[in-house]
């Protein structure tokens, strides 16, 4: 298929078909990362901006690889969120930076919609790598890969998402991305972190792991903020983890082959123990490997 | 020389008038509404087929001066308002200083007055400073000229001052207007909870943290038997709450704004920041009971809640956007469009949210036609198509949600105690 869009600000968006592309696409960059040699010219001459407004080493680093297999230059641009009162506004730092002739930004920024608003301000492509409690497309697409990859098929999967539903953009993208290629998704969570109106994206609610676990093929953990509890969403992580908690002997009542994910990083012994951190149904770090694959995907569909 | 309106369809709900008639107005005043006044030395409006309608009365406007005077000041907030079609705008007491001391509302009225060209009412705070804390000086307030109280941009948070602002205010016969808003319950929601605010991943604001302050605002007029008027109604909650009140027979009565019977959440689809507005854009169903409520008469009034904000400040992040709509220049076009032609609601209907609704609530004389009233009069054209335009705006700032739209009935000519302020041919105020 001809790729026609120029931004990814989120999965909600796309189309099934696009999504299947961009996993394909992801299939013959993530054969580049095993070569010796881990770079080819594809996007040569290329600048990509990392605009984060938020720290994520993480994030960033994956993106950087992506950009410097590809042979992109980069350049990234740790900011401050401020309002106009406090000085240079999201559109000022935006215009600066396009004034450097550059082809991409790859904006992480607390506020939802930011990203959406950065497209509206410059030339540049625009890639959202996580905004507010929005979206965050390449952890969704690279989560949604990985399942594809350990389980043939996203349509018909069962894939439980577990934790604070309401603040992760993580959540959403899995499940606009996963609903589109047709799987079931149950969100997990206590009442309190379960947004209004979410069975209308299409998912199921449930407030007890322990009935949901025994009948799903994947489960994915969300992480959990400490700052939520003081918010007087939930009263505390002891109590969070002895029921939302993975532990080994919640995983007995659970598929054999069972697929763990956590988009990281983990807080061990919160969401999960680090027996089932060490379970080799748990494939956290190849997510993490996956995220370069991904990224570059999404960066060449993009700019090419 | 004497003013002579032709062949318009007179309509004056306070007089129960509505049919084909010419209106003679001399120094400022009406002097004669009748068939056939015969045109003799007397400058002559062609009416014909248009609506002729008591000057209108916008009741709730954030004016920018003094404070914020890049956004919008006395002046320009009169001149858009004159090309909004209204003679009268009822001036909220959120300035920078504060409207709780006479020398304020002195000011705003020696202001207007330079102006001239339509007349400001101004409100004065409930409490010192609007902190909830201590109750203003309503009383010199009231003698400086306020036609209501109000600490409206925030809440009374305190039940006990409430009661006491609805209690003092007797003394004085002023109502209270209430930004009903549980601060406690909103947290720092941007726009309505739902499932949109879940797919925008925005904080969202339940329509209970309106609810729950209009149920209590009105118990508290129960207790006090104050005069409570509530301030945009958002949700359908709201408007059941009043109509129950209503019943009741207590002194209780209401305001709608054109963007909550326009639009819902969905229009924050995009993240435009000028859809951000305290409250905040619900669902169909308020919208749906928001217009039963002014079909029914529950909500007494349509006020623009006009709130100009500067580009810098709204040219941000959604979350980080001032609340607020620039809204008095599309506030009629709206109204009719949306409550005459999609909802059948009846002209002479309409037209009373603009004149005795808000003249009742605020004690003003006029809103009328009768022989003797002051010469304000709006000519409407309900057949008018146009689109709104915000680099057209006489306001100072653009943060309009409605840029673009087409609409069809519109305030064409504005006249203030017998001056034609605003004639939409020429676009001149
Ligand atoms: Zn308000
Ligand atoms: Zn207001």
């Amino acid at each position: 298929m001809d790729w026609k869009r120029k931004h990814l600000l989120g999965l909600e968006e796309l189309e099934a078909q696009e999504i299947e592309h961009i996993l394909d696409t992801t299939d013959s960059f993530r054969e580049i990362s095993t070569r010796a040699i881990k770079k080819v010219p594809t996007l040569r001459g290329r600048t990509i901006v990392n605009l984060f407004f938020e720290p994520s080493t993480r994030t960033r680093t994956s993106f950087e690889l992506a950009a410097k297999r590809l042979s992109a230059d980069t350049v990234s641009i740790s900011a401050q969120t401020s309002s106009v009162v406090k000085g240079e506004t999201l559109k000022d730092t935006a215009r600066n930076i396009e004034a450097m002739q550059i082809d991409a930004i790859i904006v992480r920024h607390s506020m939802s919609g930011a990203p959406h608003f950065l497209s509206r301000c410059v030339e540049a492509s625009v890639i959202n790598a996580g905004d507010g409690c929005h979206e965050h497309p390449t952890q969704g697409l690279l989560d949604i890969f990985t399942m594809r990859e350990k389980k043939g098929s996203i349509k018909g999967l069962k894939v439980a998402i577990v934790g604070d539903i309401v603040h992760s953009r993580v959540a959403r993208s899995n499940i606009w991305g996963l609903k589109k290629l047709g799987a079931e998704v149950i969100v997990v969570a206590p009442p309190t972190l379960i947004p209004m109106g979410i069975e209308e994206m299409g998912v199921k609610v449930c407030f007890s792991l322990d009935e949901v676990i025994g009948k799903v093929d994947v489960l994915n953990i969300l992480r959990i903020q400490l700052e939520r509890q003081k918010g007087g969403l939930f009263p505390s992580l002891r109590e969070y983890s002895r029921l939302y908690g993975v532990t080994a002997d919640r995983l007995k009542k659970a598929k054999k082959d069972i697929l763990v994910m956590h988009p990281g990083p983990v807080n061990l012994g919160v969401e999960l123990t680090a027996e089932v951190a060490n379970d080799p149904r748990t494939v956290i770090l190849e997510q993490v490997t996956n995220g370069v694959a991904i990224r570059m995907a999404v960066l060449y569909l993009l700019l090419q | 020389m004497k003013l002579l309106i032709k062949n318009g369809r007179v309509v004056d709900p306070a007089n129960k008038i509505d049919g084909v008639l010419d209106i003679l107005i001399d120094k400022g005043k009406i002097i004669s509404v009748r068939k056939n006044i015969p045109a003799k030395a007397c400058q002559v409006i062609d009416a014909k087929g248009k609506v002729v309608a008591p000057g209108f009365i916008d009741m709730h406007v954030h004016l920018r001066e003094p404070g914020r005077e890049d956004e919008e000041t006395i002046s320009s907030g009169m001149k858009a308002g004159a090309a909004g079609g209204f003679c009268s705008i009822v001036s909220m007491a959120n300035t920078n200083p504060v409207v709780d001391k006479q020398e304020v509302v002195k000011f705003i009225l020696r202001k207007a007055g330079e102006e001239g060209i339509i007349s400001v009412y101004p409100v004065g705070a409930v409490t010192k400073g609007l902190k909830g804390e201590e109750l203003a000086e309503i009383g010199e307030l009231k003698e400086a000229g306020v036609v209501a109280v109000s600490d409206d941009g925030e809440p009374i948070r305190s039940s006990f001052i409430m009661r006491c602002g609805l209690a003092y205010s007797k003394k004085f016969d002023l109502p209270v207007i209430s930004h009903s808003e549980d601060k406690d319950l909103s947290q720092g929601g941007v726009m309505d909870e739902g499932v949109m605010s879940t797919i925008l991943g925005l904080p969202g604001i339940p329509r209970q943290a309106e609810e729950i302050m209009v149920a209590r605002d009105i118990k508290l007029a129960e207790l006090t038997h104050g005069r409570l008027h509530i301030a945009h109604v958002s949700t359908g909650g709201s408007v059941e709450l009043l109509r129950q009140a209503r019943k009741k027979g207590l002194r209780v009565s209401a305001e709608a704004a054109p963007h909550h019977f326009s639009l819902t959440s969905e229009a924050v689809k995009e993240y435009d920041p000028n859809t951000r507005v305290s409250p905040p854009l619900r669902s169909h169903e308020d919208v749906e009971a928001i217009i039963k409520g002014l079909g029914d008469g529950t909500i007494d009034a349509i006020a623009s809640d006009h709130a100009p904000h500067s580009l810098e400040e709204k040219e941000v992040e959604y979350g980080l956007a001032p609340s607020g709509i620039d809204g008095i220049e599309t506030e009629v076009g709206l109204a009719l469009n949306v409550l005459y032609y999609e909802k059948k609601i009846k002209l002479v209907e309409i037209i009373k949210k603009f004149t005795t609704g808000p003249a009742a609530i605020l004690g003003l004389r006029e809103g009328t036609l009768s022989i003797g009233a002051k010469a304000n009069i709006t000519i409407l054209d309900l057949e008018k198509k146009w689109r709104v335009d915000k680099n057209k705006f006489f306001s100072l700032s653009r943060n309009t949600p409605f840029h673009g739209m087409s609409l069809k009935g519109k305030a064409v000519m504005t006249i203030h105690q017998g001056k034609i302020v605003y004639n939409n041919e020429t676009s001149t105020v």
